[in-house]
């Protein structure tokens, strides 16, 4: 790049100044982002909760003051106190550490689910948009047997076949989530395809694959984040509803939505076991939420 | 014209076709041993060799779709395990529960989030658009499951308020005549108040539940069709004629966003039988998703895969009917 950079002025950042390299035109775009996005209080607020996540799975020893799946059958349903900050389970376990160890098993689900699915998502989407014809029809059809069904019914209905456990709930929910990315990525790749940018690209000789890989996906990968942020509040849902039916994490894993089923029983007596777990999982939801929504508001200028 | 019907019939088609290759899959190629899946492990060597012919099993897999197809093709969506009836009666019986649940939960959903996204529409940015914002994320992000059960314990455990599981209450049980299977509607022919009262009581808070999260939908869909409406020359048309708010949004924005409006009602009403799956199983609800999750409980296939396949059913034709409808109304997507 052969840009001359404009004479610096005194007072002006290197951040505002013209860029003079790819890599400072990207820290550039990414600072005035930043600068949308925490005007506004909803989206911060989210951010804050998923770091908060974050930190409480990595440090859940520290954070924890129990050990999660110790029972102690003196000190069953004790409510919440100094010793207990959210009392104790019908076994005596603290719900408190089960609450924080739980936020690693949900981070575990979330992050597996979004790492298998968006590249799927993002192949099939790209490939149909790209080449359209029939290869486009027939990917679509799938696509669409798929999202005909709403997410929990296809996820239960793949666990009730594959048996339940966390694994086989995760097979499910990567089963269901893709059709979503898919559709997107491709509806994207329809408004550049016939681009010049890519025409040109097409005439330098690039290959199919270096077209869609190095030219077509970066140009969806705005609206697919933002998907894939408020996917991830779906998945949070979805891995809760199969806990609570009991075809998720089985017990004694401290996952939220099996908490929140085994406390029921105690739902008028012991209304901390049922209200705890679900808190956590209301909260880490309203937070990719919240999150996602702002960043589509910085990422997706049309909406 | 002509063509683009046939073309939207295929697509139809090829989509059923779809859902049914899916169920197939799931409930008869899937399962290690569908054999054991219908008449369980503890069956003797003849019952099993029998059911294992029965089923097709030793056909070859292309004679085996068509088999289960020509057999729903019949009618003959098999018999549940747990009630020993046919699937489709049963869930011809447990279906009213649902439907008298969705629809009054639509109702609020609507009653609360139409008018919502409206003033959050008109006033863009304002205090009450921050606040639509949050419901609607919150609705988005709360577990049904979790909010019934802090229903129930708010409102039937310490208030004392709804009632508990199930749609009225024990004692109440079978009193009216089931004419419609709407247990408000019956009681009310019946002229037995006192049951519609309970039904009510019981009611309320599993369709405030659901209705929640349809109110948040409906919220959201109506501010975005209402600000595409809003940014239009006919509004600043109304605005310089010196027409009052209410007027502008009611009666010149308002019946422009009603066919969209509609057919997000019809998907809202198609999502209210998800959301009964979790709602129904916490309240006891003998409905569409408690049948559905207990079969599944069960790992009864042959009820399960049905629900399925209904469900599949229900939201590829409402798809198909409200964008028929789109073409129909709107005369820009005809062309």
């Amino acid at each position: 790049m052969s840009v001359q950079s404009a004479p610096p002025a005194q007072n002006e950042s290197w951040l505002y100044r013209k860029a003079t390299s790819n890599w400072q035109a990207r820290l550039q775009s990414l600072y005035f982002g930043w600068l949308t996005f925490a005007t506004n209080p909803l989206a911060l607020t989210g951010l804050l909760i998923i770091l908060a996540l974050l930190f409480v799975a990595a440090f859940a020893p520290l954070i924890a003051t129990h050990d999660p799946i110790a029972q102690d059958l003196t000190r069953t349903l004790l409510p919440p106190g100094p010793e207990h900050w959210f009392g104790t389970d019908q076994v005596g376990r603290d719900v408190y550490s089960r609450v924080v160890y739980g936020s690693r098993i949900t981070l575990y689900v979330v992050f597996l689910v979004t790492v298998i699915v968006t590249p799927i998502g993002l192949a099939v989407g790209t490939i149909a948009g790209y080449f359209g014809g029939w290869a486009d029809t027939v990917l679509m059809r799938v696509t669409d047997i798929f999202l005909a069904f709403p997410s929990l019914i296809l996820a239960l209905a793949f666990v009730a076949v594959l048996g339940p456990s966390l694994e086989n709930a995760i097979i499910a929910m990567t089963l269901t989530a893709w059709p979503a990315i898919a559709r997107l990525a491709r509806a994207e790749t329809m408004t550049i395809r016939n681009s010049d940018y890519i025409a040109a690209v097409e005439l330098q000789g690039a290959s199919r694959l270096r077209v869609i890989i190095r030219h077509v996906v970066p140009m969806c990968m705005s609206s697919v984040i933002v998907r894939a942020t408020l996917n991830m509040a779906a998945i949070i849902l979805t891995a809760a509803g199969l806990g609570f039916l009991g075809l998720g994490a089985q017990q004694p894993s401290p996952e939220w939505g099996a908490m929140t089923s085994s406390g029921r029983t105690y739902l008028l007596n012991a209304w901390w076991l049922v209200t705890m777990p679900g808190l956590a999982i209301a909260t880490v939801g309203l937070g990719f939420n919240l999150l996602g929504d702002g960043l589509r508001d910085v990422l997706d200028p049309r909406s | 014209m002509a063509v683009k019907i046939a073309r939207g019939a295929l697509t139809y088609a090829l989509t059923l076709l779809g859902l049914l290759l899916m169920t197939f899959v799931l409930g008869r190629v899937m399962p290690v041993d569908p054999v054991s899946a219908v008449v369980g492990w503890e069956a003797d060597r003849e019952t099993y060799e029998r059911l294992y012919r029965e089923m097709g099993l030793d056909q070859p897999i292309f004679v085996q779709f068509w088999r289960y197809l020509t057999s729903l093709a019949s009618g003959n969506f098999g018999t549940a395990l747990r009630t020993s009836r046919p699937v489709l009666q049963d869930i011809a019986n447990v279906f009213p529960a649902t439907l008298e649940l969705a629809t009054v939960s639509l109702i609020f959903g609507a009653g609360v989030g139409v008018p919502l996204g409206m003033y959050a529409a008109a006033r863009r940015g304002s205090m009450l658009d921050t606040i639509a914002r949050f419901v609607t994320l919150a609705g988005y992000s709360i577990p049904n499951f979790w909010l019934a059960l802090m229903g129930l314990l708010v409102f039937y455990g310490w208030l004392g308020w709804a009632g508990g599981s199930g749609r009225v209450a024990i004692y109440f049980e079978g009193i009216v005549p089931a004419r419609t299977g709407f247990i408000l509607l019956d009681a009310a022919l019946a002229g037995d108040w006192e049951v519609f009262r309970s039904g009510l009581q019981h009611l309320m808070l599993p369709a405030a539940v659901l209705g929640y999260a349809s109110m948040a939908y409906i919220t959201r869909m109506t501010r975005s069709f209402m600000l595409a409406q809003l940014s239009q020359e006919y509004i600043i048309t109304a605005r310089v004629k010196g027409l009052s708010e209410t007027e502008i949004i009611w009666r010149h924005a308002f019946p422009n966003i009603l066919v969209q409006l509609v057919t997000i009602l019809a998907l809202v009403y198609g999502g209210a039988v998800e959301g009964s799956v979790l709602v129904e199983t916490v309240f006891a609800w003998p409905g569409f998703g408690q049948y559905l999750t207990n079969s599944l409980l069960m790992g009864d296939l042959n009820a399960s895969m049905t629900c399925v396949l209904l469900i599949g059913f229900v939201f590829v034709t409402l798809n198909l009917i409200s964008d028929l409808l789109y073409r129909v109304v709107d005369p820009r997507t005809r062309s």
